[in-house]
């Protein structure tokens, strides 16, 4: 579990998150969702030891500082929500990457597995610089998995942070993406992803986090957090949440519109 | 384990983007490069004195000359050991600052390092008639090597201090900090330069043109010692680097020690450089060209590029050095001049076919 108490953080002297409080249980996939600017890839570059913060962070029970860089790399993986590579390395080798925290570095074809996994089958040998956006991402999703691809390793469920994962992708390759992070707590991982998309989030969460101003508003599962409500006084639009049809879930979905429906 | 069976060239279709076995044929190739440069090294000469041919004697039981001797043992063979070293110290101190600045033009001349120990030199050369005797005594002909050195080591700590806020080095301030630091040592140098005496003016511009025509093995023992240790750091370095190329916190996040590995390297290149501008003056663009040539041919893995770079290093050196000493002899022409005229063209060459690939 990671279990964050009263997280500030300021940075060059303005204050970005405001004593933030939130929880995200072991085998569930936890999204971060909240307007631009609320603080949510702060939080999640707080929690991954990124960023100084005031309060305390514990992941599975110990302070985060207390864990060695190579302890944090074998429990946890972090895709950021933009990754520039300075050389030019083929898709391959920017997957192999992945094997640097040695889990599974005896695992040569593992790579080539997981870009399969990703939709990246045969691009092995393509230059990362001259892949879409699209496809960055999913590579880079590919190293991340390849660095905890056992959702849980020594009785122990391993984590994703996942930044943003699909705000390069069509939405076929979202519902994948989504799916793979699904699959990945399925099998006992557990997942933090800061989310643009609310229906996604709704789709594919077990717990939400709403932040605005750099502050949580409310945490819960999906349908007691996406409400007209909370939507309404954190994003500052209209918004009408509307129940899915039956076949796809009865999850809540989300239309911001600019009537005033009363 | 390397095999050369037909087999392997179909693995190294760019398709399946893995390139350690090439990369691991490069190096057995370089160095194969590097023993034939070595003996060659040994062979050419004003002199026409030839290593084969002194072998051939011994082998056939004559004694080999003392002129022989002298030439082949006393004068090329330190200054071939010494380009081996200082061609491998260069090659792989521009590889380890690309990888730590993330762009592949950085270079030690880039931050300063060079340019400080440049400094160290010169004002060893036109102040140290004021050196105190006692001191003069004791340094005696090290007293340019030495001052180089610690002109680079005091500007590469310099730079840290600078570039270092709560354990956070900064790249960006270290290279804008390089440039302020290589533009002052620069001023001090030409400050220097004006006070320079004739016969100190001829020193300076061939210690600054770069040659490894002072290479003794008294000199040699000055310079192996810190170039071996920094050349045997760089294996500790290699998948930090990989892992750098991703960012500072990505590479944090697979589990490398982010803050300690670029302490590692800004060491490391501040005693290879060091030790080498101490010793053979400013040579340049080894440092630039070979990490490139080789990015391109086997791709940025620092686990091979870094001993590729040596071995190509030292080859590049060597090649330039029988240029140097064989093309006006008896006379000498400094190496520098060779670099940079067999490595800027060439340098400008990689830039113009590879603008569309290369994003610099």
């Amino acid at each position: 579990m990671i279990d964050a108490q009263k997280i500030s953080v300021t940075l060059s002297g303005a204050p970005i998150l405001n004593e933030v409080s939130f929880r995200a249980q072991a085998g569930q996939l936890t999204a971060v969702v909240g307007p631009n600017g609320s603080g949510k890839t702060t939080l999640l570059k707080a929690a991954t030891g990124e960023l100084p913060y005031s309060g305390v962070i514990d992941l599975d029970g110990r302070d985060i500082q207390d864990y060695s860089t190579a302890d944090l790399a074998a429990r946890r993986a972090v895709l950021p929500q933009a990754a520039a590579l300075a050389f030019p390395f083929t898709v391959l080798e920017v997957v192999r990457l992945g094997l640097l925290s040695g889990l599974h570095a005896e695992d040569d074809d593992l790579p080539s597995r997981v870009l399969a996994h990703v939709g990246l089958a045969g691009f092995e040998g393509r230059f990362y610089h001259a892949l879409s956006g699209g496809e960055q991402q999913r590579c880079q999703l590919a190293r991340v998995l390849v660095q905890v691809w056992q959702p849980v390793r020594s009785g122990r469920s391993s984590w994703l942070f996942l930044d943003e994962p699909v705000s390069a992708l069509d939405i076929g390759y979202q519902l994948e993406v989504m799916q793979i992070a699904r699959d990945f707590v399925d099998k006992g991982g557990s997942v933090v992803a800061v989310m643009h998309d609310l229906n996604l989030t709704s789709m594919f969460a077990d717990s939400v986090a709403l932040l605005a101003g750099g502050r949580l508003l409310v945490q819960g599962d999906p349908t007691t957090v996406l409400t007209d409500q909370h939507l309404s006084a954190a994003y500052n639009c209209n918004v009408r949440v509307n129940v899915a049809p039956e076949q796809i879930g009865q999850v809540p979905f989300i239309l911001p519109h600019m009537a005033s429906l009363g | 384990m390397v095999t050369f069976d037909t087999s392997i060239a179909s693995k190294f279709r760019r398709s399946s983007g893995d390139r350690r076995d090439l990369a691991m044929r490069v190096i057995w190739i370089s160095a194969l490069l590097l023993a034939v440069m070595i003996v060659a090294s040994l062979t050419v000469g004003a002199s026409g004195t030839s290593l084969l041919a002194a072998l051939m004697d011994w082998a056939s039981g004559l004694d080999i000359g003392l002129r022989e001797r002298v030439i082949l043992f006393d004068i090329r063979a330190p200054r071939t050991l010494m380009g081996v070293l200082v061609g491998a110290s260069l090659a792989v101190s521009g590889a380890v600052m690309q990888g730590l600045f993330r762009n592949p033009l950085a270079d030690p001349g880039l931050v300063g390092v060079s340019a400080g120990a440049g400094l160290g030199a010169i004002l060893a050369i036109v102040l140290g008639g004021l050196l105190p005797p006692a001191i003069a005594a004791f340094t005696g002909i090290y007293t340019v090597p030495m001052a180089a050195f610690l002109g680079g080591w005091l500007t590469t700590m310099l730079l840290y201090r600078v570039s270092t806020n709560r354990g956070r080095t900064s790249v960006a301030v270290m290279l804008l900090a390089g440039i302020a630091v290589g533009a002052l040592s620069g001023a001090l140098s030409g400050v220097l330069v004006y006070m320079a005496d004739d016969a100190q003016l001829r020193d300076l511009t061939f210690w600054g043109l770069g040659s490894l025509a002072g290479a003794t093995w008294t000199k040699f023992a000055v310079a192996a010692p810190l170039i071996a240790l920094s050349l045997a750091a760089t294996p500790f370095l290699a998948k930090g680097l990989n892992a750098l190329t991703l960012g500072e916190a990505t590479a944090q996040h697979l589990g490398i020690r982010v803050q300690l590995m670029k302490n590692v390297a800004i060491l490391t290149v501040a005693g290879a450089t060091g030790a080498a501008v101490a010793v053979s003056g400013g040579i340049g663009f080894v440092g630039i060209v070979i990490p490139h040539l080789l990015r391109l041919a086997i791709g940025p893995d620092h686990r091979y590029l870094l001993p590729a770079s040596a071995l190509l290093g030292g080859s590049l050196l060597l090649f330039s050095d029988m240029i140097s000493r064989t093309i006006i002899a008896p006379a000498e022409l400094p190496i520098g001049i060779v670099t940079a005229t067999i490595g800027g063209p060439f340098f400008l060459y990689i830039l113009l076919r590879n603008r569309g690939v290369l994003d610099i």
